[in-house]
């Protein structure tokens, strides 16, 4: 019961939060309701045993990610500029379109996931040390290994596309010292 | 023990509303997060299923997929300074033309 | 249930009441060592050696006039002091303060839950902690305190990097993430991790004072340029919240830093939760020897430090280890 009661609470800030996020015209807003959500999701995250990915997804995304943005929004200073909703160049009939297409494959999910009884099989007993860390990292080591060296090279261009796009051209800078 | 189902429900809601919020928001940095919302959507039925089997192997796809999120930020945050040096704004409408 | 339920809320209003205590006679600790090293006597006038100060202090901040600058964002500014404010407490949830004793027939554990991914909460709820000191700066509408936000922003960021890094050495010896299982690897003096993992004991060390954002690393607030930094604009009680986070964080810091690096409860003789409260107190009187000490680092100083030598520093320790505990 109250397992049912915390999902429940849970997924409705994790919904209200992404929504908010998005009706936001504050950036800095739309980021703590970002935070907001994220944090019902890390529960849920908790409820399904995955203590560590739930661990990970606050110290990631809220802990380094969001307070980027947030570092971002601060110093491009955001507070003045306003959008409208609006403006855009699409066309009524587009928007509706796409709106219909999204809520007609969210309906089609819960359609399909709500009649098939394969998925309604949830196993009760889960393997010792369902996931804590040793689990994960042996997976990490043996069986995802190239997977993850990988991703040790994605985030290394990363930082260096960044660094590189971050910085002022030489020439740059001497347009604005002139 | 509340079943899969109700994970997989919630998961395709928030990707839906993270698609909303590409498509109607004019703000870089707020349709930038909603492709976040996005791929925590996906890492929500991610481990919903690995509960359901039992298979660990769910949490390490949703550990890559952090990473990779991540690297996007860093990079996407560094374009949005960027297009913001360039165009004094963060209008996704303004950057419609390729010159200056 | 009904049992475990009314035990875990007893533990954790002692901890909260023991943690609230120990903030503002940390205030007293830091004004009277200050006054040491500076040859004068600190306060003295409220109670026997000044001991009811923060009782004087705290009266005065409730009675002060409650002040929002007109440019502020109301909701964000209210919210700030409570974010900075309730994850420097919940570090505290799994933190082993002693061993287990009999009390009524009842075996207590002084844990509030022993978490098998404990340190790893410790990192995700003290990463929350950043935003309050940003949103603070933000929401000011106030030069100073937008300048003292984005600073502890990209500071607390830095700094995040090196702290994780330096801890891993600790757990690949001791191949647990759990508080209480750390505590009991370190049973003998030789066998605390001090002497195991010099060299990420200080890194630690460095990157607790940083993130924890006090002198040499209080750029966020460095007075003598940002006027009080991201609190400027604070007053009365929203003052005080600041106040008491910054110094449950320190608190907190000081906790890890016993149970990760100086054995936790473990040591003779006394019992260990005396202990306990000795090797913490004695970390808080480090934090203010240095405040007293050393003098503020420039901005590029900082980011050099952090990236040009705690950093690599961490990863060469890390790698050095994980050689060490293959071969």
């Amino acid at each position: 019961m109250l397992e049912v009661i915390i999902f429940y609470i849970s997924a409705l800030i994790a919904i209200g939060g992404a929504v908010m996020m998005i009706a936001q015209r504050n950036p800095v807003a739309s980021v703590l309701y970002l935070i907001l959500s994220l944090v019902a999701q890390a529960v849920l995250y908790i409820q399904l045993e995955a203590l560590f990915v739930g661990a990970l997804l606050i110290i990631v995304y809220a802990g380094a990610i969001l307070v980027l943005f947030l570092f971002v929004i601060m110093l491009l200073n955001l507070r003045g500029e306003k959008f409208g909703y609006d403006q855009g160049k699409v066309g009524v009939a587009t928007k509706l379109i796409f709106s219909l297409v999204l809520i007609f494959e969210l309906a089609a999910v819960v359609h399909t996931v709500s009649r098939s009884t394969n998925l309604a099989r949830t196993s009760e007993h889960l393997n010792p040390g369902f996931g804590s860390v040793p689990p994960v990292a042996e997976l990490l080591y043996t069986k995802y290994l190239l997977p993850f060296e990988l991703t040790s090279i994605l985030l290394l261009v990363a930082i260096i596309g960044a660094v590189l796009m971050a910085r002022r051209d030489r020439a740059d800078k001497e347009k604005e010292m002139t | 023990m509340i079943p899969i189902t109700h994970y997989l429900i919630l998961s395709a809601m928030l990707f839906a509303i993270g698609v909303t919020g590409v498509i109607i928001s004019r703000n870089l940095i707020i349709m930038f997060m909603s492709i976040e919302v996005m791929l925590n959507a996906a890492n929500l039925a991610i481990i919903a299923f690995s509960r359901s089997l039992n298979l660990m192997d769910g949490h390490v796809f949703v550990f890559l997929v952090m990473a990779v999120a991540a690297a996007e930020a860093a990079v996407g945050l560094a374009i949005i300074i960027n297009l913001f040096r360039n165009r004094e704004s963060i209008n996704a409408d303004t950057f419609s033309l390729m010159k200056r | 249930m009904l049992e475990y339920a009314i035990i875990s809320a007893i533990k954790i209003v002692v901890i909260i009441a023991a943690v609230l205590t120990g903030c503002a006679y940390s205030t007293w600790l830091e004004r009277k060592l200050v006054g040491r090293f500076q040859h004068r006597y600190g306060p003295m006038y409220a109670g026997p050696f000044g001991l009811l100060q923060p009782v004087a202090d705290a009266v005065k901040l409730i009675f002060k006039e409650d002040l929002v600058p007109d440019k502020a964002e109301r909701v964000t500014y209210a919210l700030a002091p409570i974010i900075s404010f309730i994850p420097a407490l919940l570090s505290f949830a799994v933190i082993p303060f002693g061993d287990t004793f009999e009390i009524f027939g009842r075996t207590i554990d002084p844990v509030i839950s022993d978490l098998n991914i404990g340190i790893l909460f410790i990192f995700a709820v003290t990463s929350l902690g950043v935003y309050g000191i940003v949103l603070a700066g933000w929401s000011s509408g106030s030069k100073y305190s937008l300048l003292g936000g984005i600073r502890s922003s990209a500071q607390m960021i830095s700094y995040e990097i090196a702290y994780g890094l330096s801890i891993i050495g600790v757990l690949l010896i001791a191949q647990t993430l759990s508080m209480k299982e750390l505590v009991a690897q370190q049973a003998s003096i030789l066998d605390w991790f001090i002497f195991r993992q010099p060299v990420g004991f200080v890194i630690f060390v460095n990157c607790a004072v940083a993130e924890t954002n006090r002198a040499p690393f209080d750029l966020p607030e460095a007075e003598s340029e940002l006027v009080a930094g991201y609190h400027t604009e604070y007053s009365s009680m929203r003052f005080a919240m600041f106040f008491i986070g910054e110094y449950a964080n320190m608190i907190a810091a000081g906790c890890v830093v016993t149970t990760l690096f100086l054995g936790g409860w473990q040591g003779p003789f006394l019992p260990p939760v005396i202990w306990f409260v000795i090797k913490v107190a004695l970390f808080m009187c480090f934090y203010i020897w240095l405040r007293a000490t050393l003098p503020r680092f420039r901005y590029d100083q900082l980011m050099n430090f952090g990236w040009k030598v705690l950093f690599p520093l961490a990863l060469v320790n890390t790698m050095v280890t994980a050689w060490i505990k293959l071969y």
